[in-house]
C-alpha cells in the first residue's frame, strides 16, 4: 500500500518506522525544517519537506496514487483540513486523523473525517478499564452501528448472581455476549448460572445501560452512597 | 443584519467597524483581549457605546462562538490569520450552525479556488494582489511599447 503520513514528530516517525517495515511504500511529510533534517538521516528518501495543508506538496508526494493518507500534526485543524482534501478532491480511499483536544472531536465528525483518534481518549478509556469506579466498563462505542458493548463485574450484592441467564429480564435492546470466569470465557446459554465474580460483557442499545445497571447492580456501582 | 467576525486584526477590524457605520449589528469574536483597542481606531465613541459587540474566545470553541451569537448570525466572516482555522470554522457555521452568508478570508489561491467550488465563499487577497500586480507590470509593458522581440520569442 502507499500511504502518506503527515506530522513527524513521535506519533509519525514511529508510525512510519512500523509501516516501512511492514514493506508498505511511505511518504512522511513535514514542514519543520529542523524536524525534517533528523527524521530525514533516518528515512531518508521517505521523508519529504513541505506544509501538507498546501496541495502542490500533497501532489508533490504522490496524494494522486496514495492509498492511505493519516494526518497526525499536533494542530487539529491542519489535520481535519488535509484528510477532507485527501478524501473529497483526490478522493483517497482510506483516511486517519489524529485528534488532539478531544473537544474538538465534534467538528472531525461534522466534517465528516473518520476514523478519528485521539489519544486522550483512548488513556481515559484505559483509565475506565483499568479503574473502573462505575462498575461498568465502556468497551467500545459502536458509533456507525449505534450499539454499545460494555463489561460488568458481578459482586456479591449483583442482583443477578445465582441466578439462570434464561430467567433473567434483560432490558430490550440489550443481549449477554460473553462471561469471564476464573480466566476463562465462554458464551453463556439459557442455563448458565451466574456467579460472584463473573465479568460478562453486554451489547446494547445506546441509552440502556440505566436499565442494565438496576438489573445487574454490578460491583461498585452506588450502595457505598457515592 | 447580525454580522459575526471571528479574527480581529486589521481586515476583521475595519470590516467590522465598516459594516457598524453602515448601520448592521456587528459581533466580533478574537482570542487576543487587545485586538479589541484595534476595534476603536479612528473611532470617537467606545465600541459597545456604538452598538458593537466584542468576545474573548476561540473560533474553534463551541461556546465562545454561541456566547458571540453566533445562532443568530445572518453573515459569519472567517477572517483570522491562519487559512486553516477559517476554512474550518466556516464550515463549522456553514454546517453547524446554518448561517445564510458564510466568507471565509484563504490566503493559499489554490485552495481558495477549490473550496470555492466545494461551496464555500472564499476571498482570496493573494490572488487580488497577483492580479494587480500582473495588471499594473502588463500596464507598465504597453506604456513603454512592444518588448524586445529576441527575448519575447526565447
Amino acid at each position: 500500500m502507499y500511504i502518506i503520513v503527515v506530522g513527524a514528530g513521535k506519533v509519525g516517525w514511529n508510525l512510519a518506522r512500523e509501516l516501512l517495515d511492514k514493506n508498505h511504500e511511505v511518504t512522511l511529510i513535514e514542514s519543520n525544517r529542523r524536524r525534517y533534517l533528523t527524521v530525514e538521516q533516518e528515512l531518508e528518501h521517505n521523508v519529504s519537506y513541505g506544509d501538507a495543508s498546501e496541495l502542490w506538496v500533497l501532489e508533490r508526494a504522490g496524494i494522486q496514487r496514495a492509498d492511505m493518507v493519516i494526518a497526525v500534526t499536533g494542530d487539529d485543524e491542519d489535520n481535519m483540513l488535509i484528510c477532507q482534501v485527501a478524501r473529497e478532491k483526490y478522493l483517497v480511499e482510506r483516511i486517519i486523523a489524529r485528534v488532539n483536544n478531544p473537544r474538538n472531536r465534534q467538528h472531525f465528525d461534522l466534517l465528516g473525517i473518520k476514523p478519528s483518534v485521539s489519544a486522550t481518549d483512548l488513556i481515559l478509556r484505559l483509565l475506565e478499564h483499568e479503574v473502573p469506579e462505575y462498575g461498568l466498563v465502556h468497551l467500545l462505542d459502536l458509533q456507525e452501528e449505534q450499539l454499545e458493548i460494555i463489561e460488568m463485574l458481578l459482586g456479591k450484592d449483583s442482583g443477578v448472581t445465582g441466578r439462570r441467564v434464561g430467567d433473567l429480564q434483560m432490558p430490550e435492546g440489550s443481549l449477554l455476549i460473553s462471561v469471564l470466569r476464573s480466566g476463562k470465557g465462554f458464551v453463556p446459554t439459557a442455563e448458565t448460572v451466574l456467579e460472584e465474580g463473573d465479568e460478562v460483557l453486554a451489547v446494547l442499545d445506546p441509552g440502556k445501560e440505566d436499565e442494565l445497571k438496576a438489573l445487574f447492580r454490578p460491583e461498585g456501582n452506588g450502595g457505598d452512597g457515592g | 443584519m447580525f454580522i459575526l467576525i471571528v479574527g480581529c486584526g486589521r481586515v476583521g477590524s475595519s470590516v467590522a467597524r465598516g459594516m457598524l457605520g453602515e448601520g448592521h449589528e456587528v459581533s466580533c469574536l478574537d482570542e487576543d483581549p487587545e485586538s479589541h483597542a484595534r476595534l476603536e481606531v479612528g473611532l470617537e465613541k467606545s465600541w459597545e457605546d456604538l452598538g458593537g459587540q466584542f468576545t474573548v474566545g476561540a473560533g474553534l470553541e463551541s461556546e465562545a462562538l454561541v456566547a458571540a451569537g453566533i445562532e443568530r448570525a445572518d453573515a459569519f466572516i472567517a477572517s483570522t490569520d491562519g487559512d486553516n482555522t477559517n476554512i474550518v470554522i466556516a464550515q463549522i457555521a456553514q454546517k453547524r450552525y446554518q448561517v445564510p452568508t458564510v466568507i471565509a478570508r484563504v490566503l493559499d489561491p489554490l485552495r481558495a479556488e477549490w473550496y470555492q467550488r466545494q461551496g464555500l465563499h472564499t476571498v482570496c487577497p493573494t490572488r487580488v494582489a497577483i492580479d494587480m500586480l500582473e495588471g499594473a507590470v502588463r500596464k507598465a509593458a504597453e506604456d513603454s511599447g512592444p518588448g524586445d522581440p529576441a527575448t519575447v520569442a526565447g
